[in-house]
């Protein structure tokens, strides 16, 4: 076996070329600059387009030309990015556009700082932009998953017709590991919806504008019929040591992975503690997070927010048992004896709910 | 109906009735008078001219043009406010051969999609942007537009415009025609039947050039809007002449030259699958276990001065982790530390799956300067090592729990003419004195790691003359 030793940004640009990614539209910014890097150097390398833009929101609407006329486009940025384009995103989803976007989230608000937060929550999983409209959200923790996830995004982008993001962070896009390249390549296939300016296509429209309301209703309506369709299809979620645990911490990203830490040394003193990881936050492994809470099992939502996950893991309980919010902001990551501490807390009924 | 067509003139390239307006609709949603129709009308026919209808692919803006897709027959692509141009841009990298419409209004073009405009001007995408302007926003009722004129009345500029309050009228062929990358600039008028000749011409002009892919071409058309301009159609063709044409002047600003160069052409060559799995695991590190027994975790941390090759250090080590067959992280310090100061790396070892990729507890320290050794050797693990650059660093550690080695990386570096090679001393020494991956490995891993090639001799020499001298001083 071989492997690539690489940073997560890197796997990231790796995945979208197996992920038969021909356009690249970039804007630079902090910490997410070595994906459009990667991609300027990979792409045209590999007799694809990359191209940096004038601005996020320029990009966001050249993904939209780009996937309008049937290319497998993305890009990549970092929260102040994605908020300017959050209006394009909004456009994509109204017109049933097919991209991939990957979000190393930094500090905020505002500017913030570079360093890892997982503020960006809520713009992206519950859709920055106007209107109601989802995307899909996945959530690596490894170089290994950026790849495979970037990867796989661009098929499952194009079989819903729609956004699907790479929710990451400063930590796993700047983290080197071992990455192993020999999955699958995929390709973009014609498509019978987007416009190619030829005969075939000659009658395809592409728009987010219906000025009768009652078909802007029918297009409303059939957008919540793929949405629903996804959530049955892509829920995906790993557990490690759940089954017989007492409490279990629910994280995603970097903070899986001081989780990880964390209930291996807790294990250690005899603590019953698990992980529950969500691989995609939208949707959201609610039915799964509603198991533990029928079991009576004590959540630990660890996350560098205020705890805009947490909303979501509590909309899974519906009160049936204890959940916990450990937070944390600025660009500061827990250490592993801080979450540790907290677990016992929690055991201990010291931690209020 | 070919009967009314033939009577009304209308285009081929538009749809015998508007089926996306409405069932069986025949007639327009431009107001009497307006402008759109006349304009669109000449792009229709130089479409069926030219034979270009399934090539064609019309960006709809936001503004009263936003419906224009009711009415061509052609590829239709609806844009976000100002955009058109980013959404022409995507297409164009996409499609080498579609012919593309950019169409849009004065507040979609001048006001919010300033930027987009101007890039797309200036990059020479190759496609014909035909931009109207009227003075006002029409879609919206009636409000101040970016090319609205000194004193005009709109519904936000109840007392006219105020240049000191509200800034003067752009004049948009003048800016995109200062560019050097666009083929074709050209202001037209709808105000006179010989005036809409004229732009006529300039729209057919505008598509032949994309046709023969030479560029960005720009025609700016004064039109009326009777409607939010309070006035009958004939008054308001009357006050573009009287007005708009005092302030927007007519005429050519660009055309073709020979010296502009042609746009890049878009043809994409995708490299075969193998080709490109090739080229991505080049550099892919041969990974052979070393031991079937699980092996203890070991984590380092490395800190030393941006420059010192600390973070590359990290990079080495874990290249030979990798290399026995252990998991790997390797997590930098970054960002403007990167920038000169300090920087640092972590790099854990380990045969199970890696938790944290953070190290605040390092098994092992390789402090390159004193700084380094101040800010972490607290931090070592009890029964730690902890390994500094004595080139650099004077003082010992306090500590008395760990095992202290001390190796002159820098001045070693120096005497094999390899400054920026101190690094390899150090991980060379941390590996001899702990014992934890082999010299051999470390040596078949220095290959992997080293950009710069021709250096590699003096990098395995470093290493034999780390060994040499740990020997010599009976470290190990």
């Amino acid at each position: 076996m071989a492997y690539r030793l690489m940073k997560g940004n890197e796997a990231a640009v790796i995945g979208a070329l197996l992920g038969g990614c021909t356009h690249f539209f970039g804007y630079p910014i902090t910490p997410a600059s070595e994906i459009a890097q990667g991609a300027a150097y990979w792409f045209p390398l590999s007799g694809r387009m990359f191209m940096q833009s004038e601005s996020e929101v320029s990009v966001i609407n050249m993904v939209y030309g780009a996937a309008s006329a049937g290319a497998r486009a993305m890009t990549a940025s970092s929260g102040p990015g994605i908020a300017l384009m959050s209006e394009g995103i909004s456009y994509l989803a109204g017109a049933r556009l097919p991209a991939v976007i990957i979000d190393m989230q930094r500090s905020g608000p505002g500017l913030g700082n570079i360093w890892p937060e997982q503020s960006d929550y809520n713009m992206v999983v519950k859709g920055g932009g106007h209107g109601d409209y989802r995307n899909i959200v996945f959530t690596p923790y490894s170089g290994q998953e950026m790849l495979e996830m970037t990867r796989d995004a661009f098929e499952i982008a194009d079989t819903y017709r729609m956004t699907v993001f790479i929710l990451s962070d400063a930590y796993i896009g700047q983290m080197m590991e071992q990455v192993s390249i020999d999955g699958p390549v995929f390709h973009g296939k014609r498509k019978d919806w987007a416009v190619y300016g030829d005969a075939q296509s000659r009658n395809n429209l592409i728009t987010s504008i219906h000025m009768n309301t009652h078909l802007q209703k029918e297009h409303n309506d059939l957008l919540q019929s793929v949405y629903k369709q996804v959530s049955a299809d892509l829920v995906d979620y790993e557990t490690i040591d759940t089954d017989d645990a007492d409490i279990v911490m629910v994280a995603y990203g970097i903070c899986a992975r001081i989780g990880l830490s964390a209930i291996r040394v807790l294990r250690e003193q005899g603590v019953k503690a698990g992980l529950f990881r969500p691989k995609t936050v939208w949707p959201f492994p609610a039915c799964a997070i509603g198991d533990l809470a029928a079991r009576k099992t004590k959540l630990l939502v660890v996350e560098l927010s205020s705890g805009m996950m947490a909303d979501d893991v509590e909309l899974a309980v519906k009160g049936r048992t204890e959940v916990a919010r450990f937070g944390m902001v600025g660009g500061v990551t827990p250490k592993v004896e801080e979450l540790v501490q907290a677990v016992t807390d929690m055991i201990r009924g010291g931690r209020d709910a | 109906m070919p009967d009314t067509n033939e009577k009304f003139g209308r285009s081929s390239v538009f749809y015998d009735t508007f089926e996306r307006r409405g069932a069986e609709e025949k007639s327009t949603h431009y107001c009497p008078g307006c402008g759109h129709g006349t304009v669109q009308k000449m792009i229709a026919a130089a479409i069926e001219e030219f034979g270009i209808q399934d090539r064609t692919i019309f960006l709809s803006p936001v503004g009263c043009s936003v419906f224009a897709y009711y009415y061509f027959d052609t590829g239709n692509i609806q844009c976000s406010h100002g955009r058109s141009p980013a959404v022409a841009t995507g297409v164009r990298r996409t499609l080498r051969d579609a012919v593309i419409i950019g169409y849009q209004g004065d507040g979609d073009l001048a006001g919010i999609g300033l930027a987009e405009i101007i890039h797309a001007a200036s990059r020479g995408e190759n496609y014909s942007v035909f931009f109207i302007n009227n003075a006002i926003y029409g879609m919206t009722g009636g409000q101040m537009a970016p090319t609205t004129l000194l004193g005009q009345r709109t519904l936000t500029s109840p007392n006219g415009r105020d240049q000191f309050n509200d800034g003067r009228p752009i004049g948009m062929a003048e800016l995109i025609s200062v560019l050097p990358a666009p083929v074709y600039v050209e202001r037209c008028s709808l105000s006179t039947p010989k005036q809409v000749l004229k732009t006529r011409l300039a729209v057919r002009k505008a598509l032949r050039y994309q046709i023969e892919r030479k560029g960005f071409s720009f025609v700016e058309i004064l039109s009326p809007c009777p409607t939010n301009w309070g006035m009958t159609p004939i008054q308001a063709r009357t006050w573009v002449t009287e007005h708009l044409e005092t302030v927007f002047k007519l005429g050519r600003l660009k055309d073709y030259d020979e010296d502009v160069p042609v746009p890049a052409d878009p043809v994409l060559h995708p490299i075969d699958d193998q080709q490109m799995l090739t080229l991505l695991t080049a550099g892919g590190i041969p990974t052979v276990k070393t031991s079937v027994e699980k092996r203890p975790s070991r984590s380092f941390k490395i800190g030393g001065f941006g420059g010192q090759g600390v973070l590359s250090a990290g990079e080495l080590m874990a290249a030979c982790a990798l290399s026995e067959g252990y998991r790997v992280s390797w997590l930098p310090s970054y960002g403007p530390e990167m920038r000169g100061g300090s920087a640092n790396a972590s790099v854990i070892c380990s045969d199970d799956p890696i938790g944290s990729p953070v190290v605040d507890t390092p098994d092992v320290l390789l402090a390159m300067n004193g700084p380094a050794l101040d800010a972490f050797e607290h931090t070592v693990a009890p029964g730690g090592v902890i390994l500094v650059n004595s080139s650099v660093v004077n003082q010992k550690t306090r500590r008395t729990d760990v095992s202290y080695y001390a190796v002159p990386a820098t001045e070693m570096a120096k005497e094999a003419q390899l400054i920026s090679a101190a690094n390899v001393v150090m991980v060379s020494a941390c590996l001899a004195v702990t014992g934890f991956l082999s010299i051999q490995t470390l040596r078949e891993s220095i290959p992997r790691v080293l950009r710069k090639k021709a250096f590699l001799e003096r990098n395995l020499g470093l290493v034999d003359a780390t060994i040499t001298y740990l020997q010599q001083q009976e470290i190990i």
